[in-house]
């Protein structure tokens, strides 16, 4: 492996957890929101850097679905959403944010020692890619453990998401990446469309909401 | 005829997928009713034909002896879920529960999710099969959160969540199993084909297929509903309108499991990776003996019936964990069993909560003095899940518990014990609802008894007796999966 190559590679992928770990420690929704779609830009470059070095031109599509949808439309939507629903206060979380950078760096390291053994004869940029993949996937679980609010939820389920299109692209070859990157794109919508469409504004807000839909003479 | 039978494969999906489209466009309940009624049972007899003549696996399509149990197994369900909703979803129309345009999103996600299910078990490349399973979800998920109440948006909304970690975990999984493909089989979609896995799997590196399995069991296995993973499923089979509680249990929980069976058979074939069963054993006695206890304590039936799902499931996965031909005997026949009873008990649930208009227990009793048919249909449907002999249900769990006697005399004890625990919780449960002083609306129901008691029927028989050729076709099976 080229040496500058591997380094850019190694660089970009380490800069996605480092960003996980950022949005761990975020208390405000907006706050949030901005460092996420500061993971898609920084993913999206990864892929692009992988898409370079492997020569595999399909590749750019996922790192341009990954920049337009995830770090441009997902986040305006969202902002757009919260600004709506009157909700830009504090996040509530369950752990305080010591315990819970603790935990994150409890389980950065549990990844790293479970993959950097079982992966000792991969390809090196694989190598690192699916260590530190994993990483932002459990510290997306993290995320989504420790919020309560929906929108936080859905933000950490695509931070861990990010994640797997890292895991995804860096095993060398892969097919049907872009496939699966349209299908997690879907998903996404899916479930951003669904906040808005189920009104699952309980969770948004403690101001009994459901007392209004009755009243409002929603059947029940 | 020919023609039809040499295209049959494509027929199992695109007989789903091209009703979804038309009953997404066509207005009127009535019509779009018997449209799914009818492309359900097309699609029942596609795959059955698959039976006389399926085409050679290529790089995208694999049909074997082993899926070929799940797809006929589904779209039979399917297709008679479909003639349970015609008649129970006007009902809701009436009630007012449901509009119009929802039912037509309704009929057109049932298709969807059936295509969805069909799909995930015909493929022959496990990134296909993460995409399909997924598809499936997303229909459910849509169609639990159909009722748009308080309590069905949340439901959706757990599931939604859940099953989304439990997808991405698989993801993962499979991403691993690519990654110690690769080395082996080269780059592109050879590394992601059954075909070609199975072959060249005793070369893979055997720490990266342990990890991934790990993975993909924790993933997969959300979705079968295994215990500490089983949150969102009595939410949602409670919540949703009960066809979708019906194919939640009968079907999907099967596709995800016969997902984790495909990468067991991967494991095992790798002599240097670690044994699949144990992991799967134990995590299965665990779903066992949590989900009977939970029986006791349930206020809403649809809650009591959805614990038992886990409760079977627990079995099912705790016998293929076990492995060897008897107990995945045992496994396969239970799964079948499980799906044919759990549906025909849903079904009669569905239309006594639409009659009782309640589903809690302690409003539901006398069943059997106020709608006999239904009662009775209950009483037996409860009887055979529990377990009594000459019922299906029993063979295949004195099967489980007579092969795991004489291999692990200690494990017995607890499936033993678990099984009793159950079985206690739904005599108990079952009195109440048949028996005693009648409760609630007594108004005549027009039900669809067709369904009910043709699962039924069809469970007693096997109970009694099996055709010597599902017996050899399942030996078959149990042999191949090892």
């Amino acid at each position: 492996m080229h040496g500058l190559a591997f380094d850019v590679a190694h660089l970009l992928a380490g800069s996605l957890v480092l960003v996980s770990f950022m949005m761990l420690y975020q208390d405000r929704l907006y706050a949030l929101l901005n460092t996420y779609a500061l993971h898609a830009v920084v993913l999206s470059l990864s892929v692009g850097w992988q898409a370079y070095i492997n020569a595999a031109p399909h590749l750019y599509i996922t790192a341009s679905i990954a920049l337009l949808f995830k770090a441009i439309i997902i986040p305006l939507a969202l902002h757009r959403m919260i600004v709506r629903l009157g909700i830009h206060r504090e996040i509530e979380t369950v752990a305080s944010i010591g315990p819970t950078m603790l935990a994150g760096i409890g389980l950065v390291g549990l990844s790293l020692a479970v993959m950097l053994r079982v992966t000792a004869d991969a390809d090196l940029v694989a190598r690192e890619d699916i260590a530190f993949a994993l990483s932002v996937v459990l510290l997306g679980l993290l995320i989504m453990v420790t919020r309560r609010n929906a929108v936080s939820q859905v933000v950490g389920f695509m931070s861990l998401e990010n994640g797997l299109v890292l895991a995804a692209t860096g095993a060398k070859g892969m097919p049907l990446v872009v496939e699966i990157s349209v299908a997690f794109s879907v998903l996404i919508a899916f479930i951003v469309i669904g906040i808005f469409l189920f009104r699952i504004r309980e969770r948004f807000d403690t101001v009994d909401v459901q007392a209004l839909d009755r009243f409002r003479g929603e059947r029940r | 005829m020919n023609l039809l039978l040499s295209h049959n494969l494509a027929l199992v999906l695109a007989i789903p997928a091209g009703a979804a489209v038309i009953l997404a466009a066509l207005p009127g309940y009535r019509l779009s009713a018997r449209l799914n009624v009818l492309a359900s049972f097309l699609t029942f007899l596609a795959a059955l034909s698959l039976f006389v003549r399926h085409p050679p696996p290529d790089s995208y399509f694999l049909i074997d002896d082993l899926n070929i149990v799940f797809i006929v197994l589904s779209t039979f369900v399917g297709f008679t879920t479909s003639v349970f909703s015609a008649s129970y979803i006007g009902h809701e129309l009436e009630t007012g529960r449901l509009t119009p345009t929802y039912l037509r999103f309704y009929h057109a996600m049932y298709q969807v999710m059936m295509f969805g299910m069909n799909l995930a078990l015909v493929v022959n490349n496990i990134g296909l099969m993460w995409v399909a399973i997924e598809l499936a979800t997303l229909a459910t998920v849509l169609m639990v959160g159909i009722y748009r109440t308080h309590e069905a948006l949340e439901a959706a909304w757990k599931y939604f969540i859940l099953a989304s970690v439990g997808i991405a975990f698989a993801l993962f999984g499979t991403i691993l199993v690519y990654m110690s493909a690769q080395p082996v089989v080269g780059e592109g979609l050879q590394g992601m084909t059954w075909t070609v896995l199975v072959t060249r799997v005793s070369a893979f590196d055997p720490a990266l297929l342990n990890v991934a399995f790990i993975f993909l069991f924790l993933g997969y296995g959300t979705k079968v509903g295994l215990a500490p993973l089983h949150a969102w499923l009595p939410d949602a089979h409670a919540e949703g309108p009960t066809p979708i509680s019906a194919v939640l249990s009968g079907l999907l929980l099967n596709v995800a499991l016969y997902a984790i069976l495909r990468f067991k058979m991967l494991m095992s074939l790798n002599s240097h990776a670690m044994a699949p069963g144990p992991l799967m054993a134990a995590i299965g006695l665990v779903s066992l003996v949590f989900a009977a206890f939970m029986l006791y304590r349930r206020r809403d039936i649809k809650r009591l019936f959805a614990y038992s799902s886990i409760e079977h499931m627990g079995i099912i996965v705790f016998a293929f964990g076990m492995g060897g031909p008897l107990a995945n005997f045992a496994g396969l026949l239970q799964m079948t069993m499980h799906s044919l009873t759990k549906s025909a008990i849903f079904f009669t649930v569905g239309h006594i909560a639409q009659v009782k208009g309640t589903q809690k227990i302690a409003e539901i009793r006398g069943l059997t003095e106020t709608h006999p048919q239904l009662g009775w249909a209950l009483v037996l449907g409860v009887l055979a899940i529990a377990g009594m002999p000459p019922l299906g249900i029993f063979m295949s769990e004195f099967l489980v518990v007579s092969s795991t006697f004489a291999r692990a005399p200690l494990l017995a004890i607890v499936l033993v014990f678990g099984l009793l625990v159950a079985f206690g919780a739904l005599l108990l449960r079952v009195q109440g609802f048949a028996f005693g002083e009648p409760a609630g609306s007594t108004a005549p129901v027009r039900a669809s008894y067709v369904p009910i008691f043709a699962h039924l029927a069809l469970v007693i028989v096997a109970g009694v007796f099996l055709p010597r050729l599902l017996v050899t076709w399942f030996q078959h099976v149990a042999r191949m999966l090892g």
